[in-house]
């Protein structure tokens, strides 16, 4: 551990994976508490899978990687919407046409960049070579999200809670739901050299999933939730660093893990204490 | 008196399929109306048309003497327990000051005036110890009566609760159709959608039957005749049968 401090101490580009990473886990982990409470993992995962042509359209035309993500994201969260509403289609399976409709063309375009290894970094993440340009980036977003989410926390609760009470007193609840796919898809692309595309969903159902087990208010959860991402990039990076292991994979397991001791050990919610109280009982009516 | 609800020849359809036909009535403030009609009648469909939820075909509706976008905030609307996620993190408490939610606008924080108005409101439906308690640890009937302080909170003139007395104890039904009354009493009006005809009488100044059109409407005496309750209610003979009984 000393050497990992000492080793960030001296490396600049350490310190750039630290500080992008660290913010990953903040930012995806406080916009997952939304995903999972409304009912959206699997768009959340669509969404990710869904930048890819925007990143690789960015590349050919030179601009922001951010402005070309945001689009195809949003594109492909309006046509899931609509092959839902036009039809029988059941909405996860809607979610499965259009994300690998959108990631299958993704990768047809990033083939005419002709550097496989771009492919490759957008698909499983590289934060040890994160650029001062990507870091700030990742910032920028970062402060955007977190402000948003700070200024519309009281309507993205109303409207995860209750969307029809929201309706009825006059929230534009479509709007909150498009509003919330341009934060996912500005969270994915933040996201994408410190985990990679596959594995963005796990930053943002894990972190947040292991907060839901341990607090019954939306405001805890949401810190939990960016504190366990926090950790899971700190650990995750320490160990990618001192064991050479992919960082992306590595962040997810750590929060795997810390998933997993929730699920077990959580006071109210948790498989041990849950077990325990239910022997109490047994014992105490036998 | 002033009209709450003015509805003409509404006209409510889903993908085709005609759901409401040609429904026209008037509501007065101050009054309490069930709505009443079997499985299916368009009862619950005809409220979320009345507050724009699912877009009408055809048709006028007034409400409060305005249209819907100017009045929305007077109003306070009870989903069906149903469709509430009881597993969501947010406490009792929490719950009802939602209910101050649309007064306070966009950008600001309910403070310490909307606290206090939603710990009144809890106390008035006697939810005041489980303030802390997450909604999915109570009792159906514990969980209605949040609903209803939330709509409380809401100060609203026009009260629509949908199936409120669905799955919920002795004790909470009544607790819930006191409120309803004491509301009725200083000038709101309330409108409920109900599906059972034997308490219909003694909770509602009014009733509107049902079935895809709008059968019959007025006292309950009015309402309730062998003829309008067979014509709602045509196959369900042995709901027929219970109320001929009486």
């Amino acid at each position: 551990m000393i050497h990992f401090i000492e080793a960030v101490m001296q490396y600049g580009f350490l310190q750039k994976a630290l500080i992008t990473s660290v913010m990953v886990g903040v930012i995806s982990g406080v916009i997952g508490c939304f995903i999972i409470l409304r009912g959206m993992a699997l768009m959340g995962d669509a969404i990710s899978h869904a930048v890819l042509p925007g990143v690789a359209i960015s590349f050919m035309l030179g601009i922001n990687f951010f402005i070309g993500a945001v689009i195809t994201g949003i594109l492909t969260a309006v046509g899931i919407g609509f092959i839902n509403q036009n039809s029988r289609v059941k909405n996860d399976s809607a979610i499965g046409i259009m994300f690998t409709a959108a990631f299958a063309a993704g990768i047809i375009l990033i083939t005419f960049l002709k550097s496989s290894t771009d492919l490759y970094h957008i698909l499983f993440g590289n934060v040890l070579a994160v650029r001062p340009s990507d870091m700030w980036m990742t910032l920028i977003v970062g402060v955007f999200v977190l402000v948003s989410v700070f200024i519309f926390y009281k309507e993205l609760l109303v409207s995860s809670f209750d969307p029809i009470m929201s309706q009825a007193y006059g929230l534009p609840t479509k709007m909150i739901h498009y509003f919330l796919m341009i934060l996912l898809t500005l969270v994915t692309v933040a996201s994408l050299q410190t985990v990679g595309i596959i594995l963005v969903v796990a930053m943002l159902i894990t972190p947040a999933s292991t907060a839901y087990l341990l607090t019954d208010r939306l405001s805890v959860m949401i810190g939990i939730s960016a504190t366990c991402g926090t950790i899971s990039a700190i650990i995750g990076l320490y160990l990618s660093f001192t064991y050479n292991l992919a960082s992306g994979a590595t962040i997810v397991l750590v929060a795997t893990a810390l998933f997993f001791t929730a699920f077990i050990f959580s006071p109210k919610q948790g498989l041990l204490w849950r077990s325990i109280r239910t022997n109490k009982q047994k014992s105490a009516v036998s | 008196m002033n009209n709450a609800i003015v509805v003409s020849n509404l006209h409510v359809s889903y993908y085709g399929k005609e759901v409401l036909q040609n429904i026209g009535f008037t509501i007065s403030e101050g009054k309490s109306v069930g709505i009443i009609g079997p499985n299916g009648a368009g009862k619950s469909t005809l409220l979320k048309a009345l507050l724009n939820l699912i877009p009408k075909d055809k048709g006028e509706i007034t409400i409060l003497g305005s249209e819907l976008k100017e009045v929305r905030k007077r109003i306070a609307y009870v989903p069906q327990r149903s469709t509430i996620d009881w597993d969501f993190p947010i406490t009792v408490k929490d719950t009802v000051l939602i209910g101050t939610y649309p007064t306070i606008g966009l950008l600001r924080r309910p403070g310490r005036l909307e606290k206090e108005l939603a710990l009144k409101c809890l106390e008035k439906v006697d939810m005041t110890e489980f303030q802390n308690r997450q909604i999915g640890e109570l009792s159906g009937g514990q969980q209605q009566r949040v609903f209803l302080a939330r709509a409380l909170a809401q100060q609203a003139d026009l009260f629509l609760l949908d199936e409120p007395f669905v799955g919920i104890d002795a004790t909470s039904e009544e607790m819930i159709v006191k409120i309803l009354k004491e509301l009725r009493d200083v000038g709101k009006t309330i409108i409920v959608v109900h599906h059972d005809l034997n308490k219909a009488e003694k909770y509602f100044d009014e009733l509107l039957l049902l079935n895809k059109e709008l059968i019959a409407k007025g006292s309950v005496k009015e309402v309730f005749t062998p003829k309008t309750i067979a014509s709602a209610y045509g196959g369900q003979l042995s709901f027929l049968d219970e109320v001929m009984a009486k």
